[in-house]
């Protein structure tokens, strides 16, 4: 066990070049994106007062000079302040919306993985049944389908279309999630499908593939031979080695449903990360996007970290190298 | 000889598929006595694997047994239903596969797998399978056995795995163990090794064998019986050393032309009969070796010869007969049997520099 924590620490420490390089590039871009943080629609604030902020901000300095007050707050993990809230933090403002979000994407998650491996195992083992095809069917639907579609559509139909049939007794909430950290508010209900109905159906089809792979395998055809029962095949023999390929899969799910949907956040009014980052983004708000970028790739880098230390116990034949 | 343990009768085994239906297995009949070696020998896709996965009824998707009967003891198994297929499989007739790199499940102990093999049936307690896990790969000899039973099959050699395969094969101490080329996938010194152990399995326990294979050495060194099989029939069947001495069948007499030794066992797949074996889809009229039989005369090409008696115990399926055939013919077969595609695949097979020597 030492090896293992060894291995994770090592792997920690590797996360501060990676990180150095993602604000290496984030800066660069940020800055070669034409407009500043200042631009206004309709009528621009004088140069004046543009000057006055820039020197504020200190972007009146090179840009090296800039990059490196950067690095030097967030070693300090001194984020900067918004440069469209004045007077807030950028880290206080991540963390007062990525509990939406956080909340949001854990909730999809935990639906998500036993929806989405049973839908794919049950369709492997009953392969060109009805099931199959059913499961098939909505996995591919759910899968070509925008989730702006799935939102706009349980919009419709479950809040407008149920307020009107029941005479505004009972309906879905379209507004907002009101408490960020709760993860059993009806409001969540039509947002988690919107959010998890596309990588349900990636999961419930990586699966079914997976299953239908393992179970051709001549080991699955010993365990037969040896006069198992077929739940011992399936539990012992098969989902043992079909779900690796899976596990590995849902990690990236993971990561991509906590960092926030912009369009999802936007149709339900959700006050998530997903929402400031595009938002910060249209605004140029240089502070933000790096914290924004920064809290992202710790969280993809924690969860594949999260993944490979898994995959040591799910598969005998990984070994902790590098 | 002994009481009969399995009988298999006129069975037909087809896969329905989008270019036709294959006819793997095409009316073979065959039985085992108990205590007996049995081999099945024949080209590659012949129908060997698919008859002995047709006895554990686990012919893969789009191949179903269509007709015929398997008599195991006096029962018909393919009348089982689903619990008395599970009992019979690994618990009186045990399976060892063609690869073991791909026969053991990767993510699994090697001797939860074998203990798996016993306490899938009644006949060992749980502690007692557990300790019969050692006792078994001791008798396979894998070295450190104690130990080994934590190890994962990455962990084990080719034929490790191999022999990992046999102990789980013996586990439920089966009356009949079919053994699929259970040394192609292995090195020279490992087969020889493996062989020695089935011998005396065989002879230590009793336990029946098939012997599946290419490699007619290895029959001669095993078998007591061997059937011949050429396009999902049997074509010859005997005693080993009567169909050794004199074939009749002119298949196996180029088969046991061909004969490499055990120390070339890699080479096995070489066969020097000229031409190709029949699509199964659509088999050619007539005797299914016409196309490729050095001695066919005009009835081969329309009727198909049953399979008759030739001599003591010794059945073949062909209207000459080998020792019907004049001397100068089988020197004239000897001479070109050998012939273009045979030399051609040696010559690609071999070296560049001797490649052009010969060529030359
Ligand atoms: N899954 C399958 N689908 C279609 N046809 C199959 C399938 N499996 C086997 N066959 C056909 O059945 C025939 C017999 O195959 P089988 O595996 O029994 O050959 P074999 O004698 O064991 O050959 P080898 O020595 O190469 O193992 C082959 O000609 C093959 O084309
Ligand atoms: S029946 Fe004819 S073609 Fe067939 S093996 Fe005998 S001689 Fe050859
Ligand atoms: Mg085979």
């Amino acid at each position: 066990m030492t090896n293992l924590a060894i291995y994770i620490i090592r792997r920690l420490l590797w996360m501060i070049p990676v990180l150095f390089f993602v604000i290496v590039i984030t800066f660069g871009l940020m800055h070669l994106a034409p407009g500043g943080p200042w631009d206004r629609e309709g009528r621009q604030l004088s140069p004046q007062v543009v000057n006055n902020l820039n020197v504020k901000y200190g972007l009146d300095k090179p840009l090296p000079q800039q990059f490196l007050t950067y690095i030097w707050g967030v070693v300090h993990f001194d984020f900067g302040d918004s440069l469209k809230s004045p007077g807030q933090h950028v880290s206080d403002r991540i963390l007062q919306s990525w509990p939406y979000t956080f909340t949001l994407g854990a909730v999809a998650f935990i639906l998500l993985v036993p929806i989405g491996i049973g839908l794919g195992v049950i369709a492997a083992l009953r392969q060109n049944s009805l099931l199959d095809y059913t499961a098939l069917g909505l996995a591919t639907a759910a899968a070509s389908t925008p989730n702006f579609v799935v939102g706009i559509f349980l919009i419709i139909v479950f809040a407008l279309g149920m307020n009107k049939l029941t005479d505004g007794n009972f309906y879905f909430p379209t507004g907002g999630m009101p408490q960020p950290f709760n993860p059993f508010q009806v409001e969540l209900i039509m947002p988690v499908i919107t959010l998890a109905a596309l990588p349900t159906a990636y999961i419930a089809r990586l699966t079914r593939s997976s299953t239908l792979d393992t179970l051709r395998q001549d080991f699955v055809r010993t365990a037969w031979a040896k006069g198992l029962k077929s739940r011992l095949v399936v539990m012992r023999h098969v989902l043992k080695n079909s779900l690796i390929p899976v596990v590995t899969a849902l990690g990236p799910t993971f990561a991509f449903l906590i960092t926030g949907s912009f369009i999802t956040e936007t149709l339900f009014s959700i006050p998530g990360i997903g929402r400031a980052f595009v938002t910060s983004i249209a605004g140029r708000d240089y502070t933000m996007i790096l914290g924004t970028t920064i809290l992202f790739a710790v969280l993809i880098a924690l969860v594949n970290l999260v993944v490979d230390v898994l995959y040591v116990f799910i598969d005998p034949r990984v070994r902790l190298t590098d | 000889m002994g009481q009969i343990l399995l009988q298999v009768d006129d069975l037909h085994t087809q896969f329905f598929t989008s270019r036709g239906v294959v006819r793997a297995v095409d009316g073979v009949s065959l039985h085992i006595d108990a205590g007996e070696t049995l081999g099945i020998v024949g080209e590659s896709g012949c129908g060997k694997t698919i008859t002995a996965l047709s006895i554990l009824r686990l012919v893969p998707d789009p191949g179903r047994i269509t007709a015929g009967k398997i008599m195991f003891r006096g029962r018909d198994v393919t009348k089982f239903d689903d619990d008395e297929i599970r009992d019979f499989r690994g618990n009186d007739v045990a399976m060892i596969f063609q690869d073991p790199m791909t026969s053991l499940n990767p993510v699994t102990k090697v001797g939860f797998q074998i203990e798996e093999a016993m306490t899938a049936h009644n006949r060992f307690s749980a502690s007692l399978a557990r300790t019969r896990v050692v006792e078994l790969l001791k008798r396979v000899r894998v070295p450190a056995a104690e130990s080994r039973v934590k190890d994962y099959p990455h962990q084990f050699s080719g034929g490790m795995r191999q022999r990992a395969m046999i102990a789980m094969g013996l586990a439920n101490e089966p009356s009949l163990l079919i053994a699929d080329e259970p040394t192609t996938a292995l090195d020279v010194t490992v087969q020889a090794q493996i062989i020695q152990l089935m011998k005396q399995l065989n002879r230590e326990l009793g336990t029946a064998m098939m012997l599946i294979t290419h490699n007619m050495a290895l029959v001669a060194s095993l078998c007591q019986r061997v059937v011949v099989m050429y396009a999902g029939r049997i074509v010859e069947e005997g005693p080993v050393e009567q169909i050794f001495k004199s074939p009749q069948h002119p298949y196996t007499w180029s088969l046991l032309r061909s004969v490499p030794r055990v120390d070339e066992a890699r080479k096995d797949r070489l066969v020097s009969i000229h031409g190709l074996p029949p699509d199964l889809t659509n088999p050619p009229p007539g005797c299914k070796f016409h196309p490729r039989c050095p001695f066919v005369i005009d009835r081969c090409k329309i009727d198909e010869p049953g399979l008759s008696e030739v001599a003591a115990n010794q059945v073949a399926r062909c209207w000459v007969l080998m020792r019907n055939v004049k001397d100068e013919d089988v020197a004239a077969a000897k001479a070109s049997a050998l012939s273009l595609d045979a030399a051609k695949k040696l010559k690609a097979e071999a070296p560049p520099e001797v490649g052009t020597v010969a060529g030359g």
